[in-house]
C-alpha cells in the first residue's frame, strides 16, 4: 500500500496572474482518496481560478498558464484541456448548468457518452452512424443516479425540471464517468431547497465513502462543517486558513474569509456623521428577472445626498437590482423617487427622471466602443436632455455642438486622470480601469440627481481604483447627487459609503452602517443564501 | 418530443392553438375556397397525390438542418442546381428512363458535397443568421450556376446534342426537355384507384427517405445534431465537434436536395434550366410552415400536411379567385404573395414565442413573492 502516502492530488506552489495582476500566490494543497475539502472565501478570493487550472480550462492557458506543479497519484500531470482532465479521472459540477435544454435527464448524463451498437453504415461510414442503444443508455443513467443516491426522474426533459434536479442531473453525468476520482463541486447547493442541499451532502458522503475525492466549494459554511473532512480558507489569492472541520465553526470560518482582522474599521474617511435627509427613493416590493441574480421582494430606502452601498456575495442579487429598477431586465413592485412613481421596465422614464446608471457589464452596455471618448461622453446628455447640440433654421433641426462636446469630454479627461491620446480616441483602445472612468464621465455628463454604479471597480488595478472611488465621493459631495454603489467587495463599500445594504438570497439581508464590524456584515452577507 | 413540450404548457389548448395557427389558417382558406372553385373532390385527390409525389422528396431534405439548429435553411437550393447538372448532362448523354435518373442523382452527389460543404463552412462563420445567409448565398451560387451552365458546358465541358444547345453552339437552352424520362418513376408501378393515379414508385422513395430519417435521429450523429441544435456551447463542451456537424447535416440536407430535384423534375417533364430552382427553397420552406413546423422544430408529419395544405390552396385558389373576380391571375398572384406571408408570420411568431417564455419567467417569480407574502 504505497499509495498510503501518496496523497491523490497535490498542488504546489499554485501561482497566477492575470497580466501582472496576482490572483494567486503560492497555493497548496492535497488531497487524499476519499477525502472531502471545503473551500471557502469570499468572491474573488481565487477559488474559481484554482479550481480551472486544476481542471484544465482554456481560459488559464489563453492568459499564460499558472506557475508551480500539480500531481495526481504522484505524477505531475500537466492538462491541456478539460477533456485531458476528465480523462485523467478529474470532473467538476459548475455554477452554470451545461445541459441540452430539450434531452431527457438521461440523455443529458451520456451526452456525447452514449452507449452504441454497431450497424452496416457504421461500418462503412464511420462510428458516427453508430445507433444510439437507448435501453443501455436507461441501464447506465440508472446506476449513475443510484449511485448518487437521489432520486430524479431520468426520463423526464431538462427544461420542465426544478432548478435542483439540474443540479443533480450534473452530478449524476460525472459520477457515470467510471474512472472518476475527483470531484469537484462549485457551490452546488446554491440554487437546491434545504431538503436536496441534505440529499447532496449525503450523497456526497457516499462518494467518499467509495473512494472518490470531493472538493466542496459553497457559502454554507455549516455544510461544510457537517460533510468536510477539512477545511481551507482563501482570501485574495492566498490559502489563509486550513484545519480540519471538528477542530472549526461557523464564526471563525468567517472570520478568517473576510479576514483584515489587523485593519481597523475604515468608514467613510472618518466622517461617520449621519446624513439625516430626506428619503429621495423608495423601493418596494421589487423583484427583477436577471438571470443569475434573481431578486426578490426588496424594500430599500435612500436617502437624500448619501451614498448607499448595496453588497453581497455573487449571484445573491445585488446587481439585480440597479438593473431592474433602471429597467434593463424585466421587473416588477414600485419604485418612488422624490415622491413620485417611476414606472418600471422603461429605461427611458428612469432616464427621463434624471437617474444615471453605470453598468457592471462596460463594453456591452456600458460604452460604445468604436466610437470617439467624445461621443462617449456627450451622446446620452444629447439624445436625452437635448444638450449639446445648437438649433439651426430657426429650431427646425438641430446640430451638435462640437466645440461644447470637447470641452466637456476634455474637462473630464482632466478631472479622472483619464490616459488617452486625445478626445478622439476610440473608446475600444483604452485600458479598462480609463474604460471606467470614461463610463463615469458620461453619467456625470447627464447631471443626474441619483446615480446607480454597478461594480465601479471590477477588473481595474489599484490606483485606478482609488481614483475611481475618490471621484465618486467628490461627484457626490460637489454636486450633492445621490449615489447608490453595488459592489461585491465589501471593503471598498466600507471606505466610500454611509450606509451598506446586504443582499443574500435575492432579499436585502440587513442595513447596517459603513462602521459596523467585518463579522456583522459576514454574518448578513451568508445569512439567507440560496 | 413535442407531445411533451405541449403538456408542459399551461393552458394547453390556448398554447396549442397559438402554435398550429398556421396550419389551422389554411385549413380555413381551403374550406372556404374549396366549394367556391367547384372542382370535383376527385380531381382534387388526383392532383395532391401527384404534388405529394413531387414534392416531399425535396421538403424532407429541410429536415436535418432543422434538427441541427440551422433553421430554415435555404441551402437546399444549391442542392437543387447540382440535381439540374445531373440532368442536363444525363439527358445531353441520352440515357433515358430510370437508369437516367438514377445516373443523375449519382452526378449530383459530388457538385452537392461541394456545395454543401462551402455552405455549411459559410453558415458557420454566420452563426445565429443561417437562414437570411443562406438566402443571400443561393443567390450567389445561382450566378456560379448561371456561368457553368450558359458558358462553359458547350465550351468546356462537351455538350453534343443540339436539341439542348443555344444556336450559338454553348450554353443550354432556356428549356430542356425530359420527355424521355417523364413521370418514368410516378408511372414504374402503375396503380389508379376509382380514378386517382397514385405514383406507388415515388412514394416508395419517399418512404425510404422517411425510414432514413427516422433511423438517422437514432444514430449517434443524429443524437449530437440535436444536441447541437439546442445547445451549441454545452455540445461543445461534452467533447461533439460542432462545427463538423453542422457542415455534415449542410452537406446531407445538399445531397437529399439533389436527388428531390431529380424527382421533381421527372414528375414535371421538363428542365426550365434558369428557373426551376429559383424559387423551390421558398415554396419547400412555406409548405413545412404551412405543415406547422416552426424554425427549431420540424417533423415528417409538418411535410405531408404541408403539402397536402399548401398545395390544396394552390389549385382552388386560383378557381376561387376566378369564380370571384373573374381574373384567373389571381391564383398566381396568391401562390406568391401567401408563400412569403407565411415565412414571415412564422418568423415573427419565433421570436414572439421565445419572448413570452421570458416574460412567464417573470410572473412566475412574482407569483412566488405574492405567495410568500401571503403566508
Amino acid at each position: 500500500m504505497s499509495n498510503e502516502n501518496t496523497p491523490l492530488l497535490e498542488m504546489k506552489n499554485i501561482s497566477k496572474d492575470f497580466f501582472g495582476n496576482q490572483v494567486l500566490t503560492d497555493i497548496n494543497l492535497s488531497l487524499q482518496e476519499g477525502e472531502v475539502i471545503g473551500l471557502v472565501g469570499e468572491n474573488g478570493a481565487g477559488k474559481s481560478t484554482l479550481m480551472r487550472i486544476l481542471f484544465g480550462a482554456d481560459m488559464i492557458r489563453e492568459t499564460g498558464g499558472y506557475g508551480g506543479e500539480i500531481r495526481l497519484n504522484g505524477e505531475p500531470v500537466n492538462f491541456s484541456s478539460p477533456f485531458d482532465a476528465i480523462a485523467a479521472g478529474i470532473g467538476m459540477v459548475h455554477q452554470e448548468f451545461s445541459l441540452i435544454p430539450g434531452f431527457t435527464t438521461k440523455e443529458n448524463i451520456l451526452l456525447n457518452r452514449e452507449p452504441k451498437k454497431g450497424n452496416i453504415a457504421s461500418v462503412l461510414f464511420g462510428d458516427r452512424l453508430d445507433i444510439v442503444n437507448r435501453p443501455a443508455m436507461d441501464d447506465q443513467a440508472k446506476k449513475a443516479i443510484e449511485m448518487m443516491g437521489v432520486e430524479i426522474d431520468r426520463n423526464m426533459i431538462i427544461s420542465d425540471m426544478p432548478v435542483g434536479h439540474k443540479q443533480f442531473t450534473e452530478i449524476a453525468r460525472e459520477l457515470s464517468k467510471e474512472n472518476l476520482k475527483l470531484l469537484i463541486l462549485d457551490e452546488p447547493t446554491a440554487v437546491l431547497t434545504e431538503r436536496e442541499a441534505e440529499a447532496l451532502l449525503e450523497s456526497i458522503r457516499g462518494m467518499s465513502r467509495r473512494g472518490i475525492a470531493v472538493i466542496f466549494i459553497t457559502h454554507r459554511l455549516q455544510e461544510i462543517l457537517a460533510v468536510c473532512n477539512r477545511v481551507v480558507v482563501m482570501r485574495d489569492g492566498f490559502v489563509v486558513h486550513e484545519s480540519p472541520a471538528q477542530d472549526t465553526n461557523v464564526p471563525e470560518i468567517t472570520r478568517w474569509m473576510v479576514g483584515r482582522e489587523v485593519k481597523t474599521v475604515a468608514a467613510s474617511d472618518g466622517q461617520t456623521k449621519d446624513k439625516e435627509g430626506e428619503t429621495i427613493l423608495k423601493v418596494e416590493k421589487l423583484w427583477v428577472d436577471m438571470p443569475g441574480e434573481i431578486v426578490r421582494n426588496v424594500n430599500l430606502e435612500v436617502k437624500e445626498g448619501e451614498i448607499f452601498g448595496i453588497g453581497g456575495l455573487a449571484g445573491q442579487g445585488k446587481l439585480g437590482i440597479p438593473n431592474g429598477i433602471m429597467g434593463l431586465y424585466q421587473a416588477g413592485g414600485r419604485v418612488t423617487f422624490e415622491g413620485k412613481e417611476i414606472p418600471l421596465n422603461s429605461p427611458r422614464k428612469c432616464l427621463d427622471a434624471s437617474f444615471a446608471f453605470v453598468s457592471e457589464d462596460r463594453r456591452g452596455v456600458g460604452l460604445l466602443l468604436d466610437e470617439s471618448l467624445e461621443w462617449n461622453v456627450a451622446f446620452p446628455a444629447m439624445q436625452i436632455q437635448n444638450r449639446f447640440l445648437k438649433p439651426a433654421l430657426g429650431g427646425l433641426i438641430r446640430f451638435r455642438d462640437e466645440k461644447a462636446i470637447q470641452e466637456i469630454t476634455q474637462k473630464y479627461i482632466d478631472e479622472l486622470a483619464i490616459k488617452c491620446t486625445s478626445s478622439r480616441q476610440k473608446a475600444r483602445e483604452l485600458s479598462g480601469g480609463n474604460q471606467q472612468k470614461v463610463c463615469l464621465a458620461k453619467a456625470f455628463a447627464l447631471s443626474p440627481r441619483l446615480l446607480f454604479v454597478s461594480e465601479p471597480t471590477r477588473g481595474i488595478d489599484v490606483g485606478a481604483k482609488a481614483l475611481v472611488l475618490e471621484a465618486l465621493k467628490q461627484f457626490n459631495r460637489e454636486n450633492h447627487v445621490t449615489i447608490v454603489i453595488v459592489s461585491s467587495e465589501l471593503e471598498e463599500l466600507r471606505t466610500s459609503c454611509d450606509r451598506i445594504a446586504i443582499v443574500s438570497g435575492g432579499k436585502v439581508a440587513g442595513i447596517l452602517p459603513a462602521s459596523s464590524s467585518v463579522e456583522e456584515f459576514g454574518t448578513l452577507m451568508l445569512s439567507q443564501v440560496r | 418530443m413535442s407531445k411533451n413540450s405541449t403538456v408542459r404548457k399551461r393552458g394547453s389548448l390556448a398554447a396549442f392553438l397559438r402554435h398550429s395557427s398556421v396550419p389551422i389558417m389554411f385549413i380555413i382558406i381551403c374550406a372556404i375556397c374549396i366549394p367556391l372553385s367547384g372542382l370535383s373532390p376527385s380531381y382534387l385527390v388526383n392532383e395532391i397525390v401527384t404534388r405529394m409525389g413531387r414534392n416531399s422528396f425535396l421538403i424532407i431534405s429541410l429536415l436535418i438542418p432543422i434538427m441541427a439548429g440551422m433553421g430554415l435553411n435555404f441551402g437546399m437550393t444549391l442542392g437543387a442546381m447540382a440535381g439540374e447538372i445531373g440532368l442536363i448532362l444525363v439527358s445531353d448523354w441520352q440515357i433515358i428512363g430510370i437508369p437516367g435518373m438514377v445516373l443523375a442523382m449519382i452526378l449530383s452527389i459530388p457538385f452537392s458535397i461541394l456545395l454543401g460543404l462551402f455552405c455549411g463552412k459559410m453558415l458557420n462563420k454566420a452563426r445565429g443568421r443561417e437562414m437570411i445567409a443562406s438566402y443571400i448565398m443561393s443567390f450567389f451560387i445561382n450566378g456560379v450556376y448561371q456561368l457553368v451552365v450558359l458558358y462553359l458546358m458547350g465550351s468546356v465541358i462537351p455538350i453534343k446534342h443540339s436539341s439542348i444547345k443555344l444556336p450559338r453552339g454553348y450554353g443550354i437552352r432556356n428549356t430542356v426537355s425530359l420527355l424521355s424520362m417523364r413521370q418514368k418513376l410516378d408511372n414504374l408501378i402503375p396503380l389508379t384507384i376509382k380514378g386517382v393515379k397514385i405514383p406507388v414508385a415515388t412514394f416508395l422513395v419517399v418512404l425510404v427517405l422517411c425510414l432514413f430519417i427516422v433511423w438517422f435521429r437514432r444514430t449517434k450523429l443524429g443524437q449530437d445534431m440535436r444536441a447541437v441544435g439546442q445547445d451549441m456551447e454545452v455540445a461543445r463542451d461534452s467533447g461533439i465537434n460542432v462545427d463538423r456537424t453542422r457542415i455534415i447535416s449542410i452537406v446531407i440536407s445538399t445531397i437529399l436536395a439533389g436527388f428531390g430535384m431529380v424527382i421533381y423534375l421527372q414528375n414535371m417533364g421538363n428542365i426550365a434550366t434558369y428557373s426551376s430552382h429559383s424559387q423551390i427553397g421558398m415554396f419547400c420552406i412555406a409548405t413545412l410552415l404551412v405543415g406547422g413546423a416552426s424554425v427549431d422544430k420540424a417533423s415528417i408529419g409538418n411535410v405531408f400536411l404541408g403539402v397536402i395544405l399548401f398545395h390544396l390552396m394552390f389549385i382552388v385558389a386560383p378557381r376561387a379567385g376566378a369564380a370571384i373576380t373573374g381574373d384567373s391571375m389571381i391564383g398566381e398572384y396568391f401562390r406568391v404573395f401567401v408563400s412569403y406571408a407565411v415565412i414571415t408570420l412564422a418568423l415573427i411568431m419565433y421570436e414572439t414565442n421565445k419572448r413570452k417564455t421570458k416574460i412567464l419567467e417573470g410572473e412566475r417569480l412574482k407569483l412566488e413573492q405574492m405567495e410568500e407574502e401571503a403566508k
